[in-house]
């Protein structure tokens, strides 16, 4: 009989083997952690559970409750003000993308002028990103008064610090010999980026700006819950008076035009790109 | 018109990395029509073809290009002066995304104003002149196809008549033929030597293989360690200075690693 031999991980895969372990822990203790102060609790899951199911449905001893039958008597004025919601995305997005441009080209190592102009592009998206949507609405109606305009600013500045960020990363990779050929024919710079730069990112360009859009339609339809326009307002109003069968048509037409918003522009990206 | 002069006057590159690629290069390019940079990888010829039309900076020297010094010149100038320069790759750097038309216009960049070329509006002569060229290189039936639909000797062809419609009084070419097969080299080779005879537009051209060398150069110039091996003609290659050439003498084994040139 042979001598049996005993398989021995070497040290540095036992010492994997015991920081993946660690680091499972860790986890699990964070979670721990921040269940204290946010009052996770099944039980109240469990018993909300009944109530949530009859604010739905209604109850019997009391009338007019419920989410069904949808109220349909004012269902013009909510899409046409779901149209609003989606032009506001519409206008957010452009000029997100519109000023995402150039900032993306200073904010490229590839393309910017100069190391600091890059690094100071840079922090100025992150601050465009640091606050969501709904914050800087409230910002801005702060600022220009209630209404759509505040909302398509607080979109548009939102998704440029996004976009932007996504265009640099784009024209990061972009191969660097197509664009010493086009300098190579003496072409300026704005010539390189027009006629090397561009039609690399191009199909990046679109797909994100119509992604984009997608997700400025989403988060259109709460700005409203702070005053600035849209579909929102009209969610917060018919469920403060308790016209819950209002509230029900206007969440339909919301989840509806969001799918078909979604579909749409999908399709447009397959085709395009 | 017989090509443009060339003047390289102790030349030297230093890459930020330290290392270096020209060490100290002087020659003169003017009456030759058709010159080889010959030498290995490393030694220093992408390096000096992009100090001819400024794409690269000499670290110290001068580069002489007509009667302009574009070594230290402020990049406008440069600027002009590329754009007498037509320049073929190695890897063809076509815009893949764009037509073999619209690469072909890119050679027109420099002379159009850049409201223009931002709307990609091209002037009826321009067109007229890029299609011409396409006929010229025997590819007028591929002019609106996009460029990565194309083969790789189909590339080259456009990339050349890119490198025509700056109209240019020299063309560089970096290593024109080493990604072609055989026989697509030498229908390139052929292209090249035929324009430069019929446009009396001079060729500096980087190129690996030495009986491709003999069969085209007026002249050859040979660089090594990023300094000139050899200058003179096709008859100077004997065995013995090819093999010295490539793998050196006792010291080879402790050359520095090749310096691969990456455009910044």
């Amino acid at each position: 009989m042979a001598p049996s031999r005993t398989i021995e991980p070497p040290p540095q895969v036992r010492a994997r083997f015991l920081r993946n372990r660690l680091v499972w822990l860790g986890l699990l203790l964070t979670l721990y952690w921040a269940s204290f102060g946010t009052e996770i609790s099944p039980q109240k899951l469990w018993s909300g559970l009944e109530r949530s199911w009859q604010f739905i449905v209604g109850s019997p001893e009391r009338p007019n409750s419920g989410f069904f039958p949808p109220n349909l008597d004012r269902l013009g004025e909510y899409l046409n003000e779901m149209v609003i919601t989606i032009k506001m995305a519409l206008w957010g997005t452009a000029l997100a993308a519109l000023a995402a441009i150039p900032l993306s080209i200073l904010a490229s190592r590839n393309t910017a002028p100069h190391p600091l102009i890059y690094q100071l592009t840079r922090r100025v998206l992150d601050l465009f990103r640091g606050l969501n949507e709904f914050v800087l609405a409230l910002i801005f109606v702060a600022a220009v008064g209630l209404g759509p305009f505040p909302g398509i600013l607080a979109l548009a500045v939102y998704t440029a610090g996004i976009l932007g960020k996504l265009f640099s990363e784009a024209i990061e990779v972009v191969d660097p010999g197509q664009l010493e050929a086009v300098r190579a024919s003496g072409a300026s710079g704005l010539q390189v980026f027009t006629h090397g730069v561009w039609p690399q990112v191009l199909p990046t360009v679109i797909s994100m700006t119509l992604y984009r859009f997608e997700s400025n339609v989403r988060s259109a339809t709460v700005l409203g819950l702070v005053g600035a326009g849209g579909i929102g307002l009209y969610v917060t109003e018919s469920i403060r008076a308790f016209d819950f069968k209002a509230a029900s048509t206007i969440l339909l037409v919301i989840i509806v035009s969001v799918m078909l918003v979604d579909y749409l522009s999908s399709k447009l990206r397959e085709r395009l790109t | 018109m017989l090509g443009l002069p060339i003047r390289l006057v102790n030349a030297m590159v230093r890459f930020p990395n330290g290392s270096s690629a020209l060490q100290g290069v002087t020659l003169s390019f003017s009456e030759h029509a058709f010159t080889a940079v010959i030498g290995p990888s490393g030694s220093g010829k992408s390096t000096m073809l992009r100090l001819m039309n400024g794409l690269l900076r000499p670290t110290a020297g001068q580069v002489y290009v007509g009667e302009n010094e574009i070594g230290q010149a402020p990049e406008r100038l440069v600027r002009q002066t590329r754009r007498q320069i037509g320049m073929v790759f190695q890897q063809f750097n076509l815009v893949r995304r764009l037509s073999a038309l619209e690469n072909v216009l890119v050679g027109r960049l420099g002379q159009m104003n850049p409201l223009r070329s931002t709307l990609r509006w091209y002037s009826k002569a321009d067109l007229a002149w890029a299609m011409h060229l396409l006929e010229r290189v025997g590819m007028a039936e591929h002019a609106w196809q996009r460029a990565d639909t194309l083969s790789g000797g189909q590339q080259q062809r456009v990339g050349i008549a890119r490198a025509l419609a700056q109209r240019p009084r020299l063309i560089l070419a970096d290593e024109p033929i080493s990604a072609l097969d055989p026989k697509t080299s030498e229908q390139v080779m052929e292209l090249l030597l035929e324009i430069s005879r019929e446009d009396r537009i001079a060729v500096i051209c980087n190129l690996h293989h030495l009986d491709t060398v003999s069969r085209y150069a007026d002249r050859v110039v040979a660089l090594r360690k990023g300094q000139v091996f050899l200058d003179g003609t096709a008859g100077d290659l004997s065995p013995e200075v090819s093999r010295e050439l490539y793998y050196g003498e006792a010291e080879a084994e402790e050359a520095p690693a090749p310096q691969e040139f990456s455009p910044v």
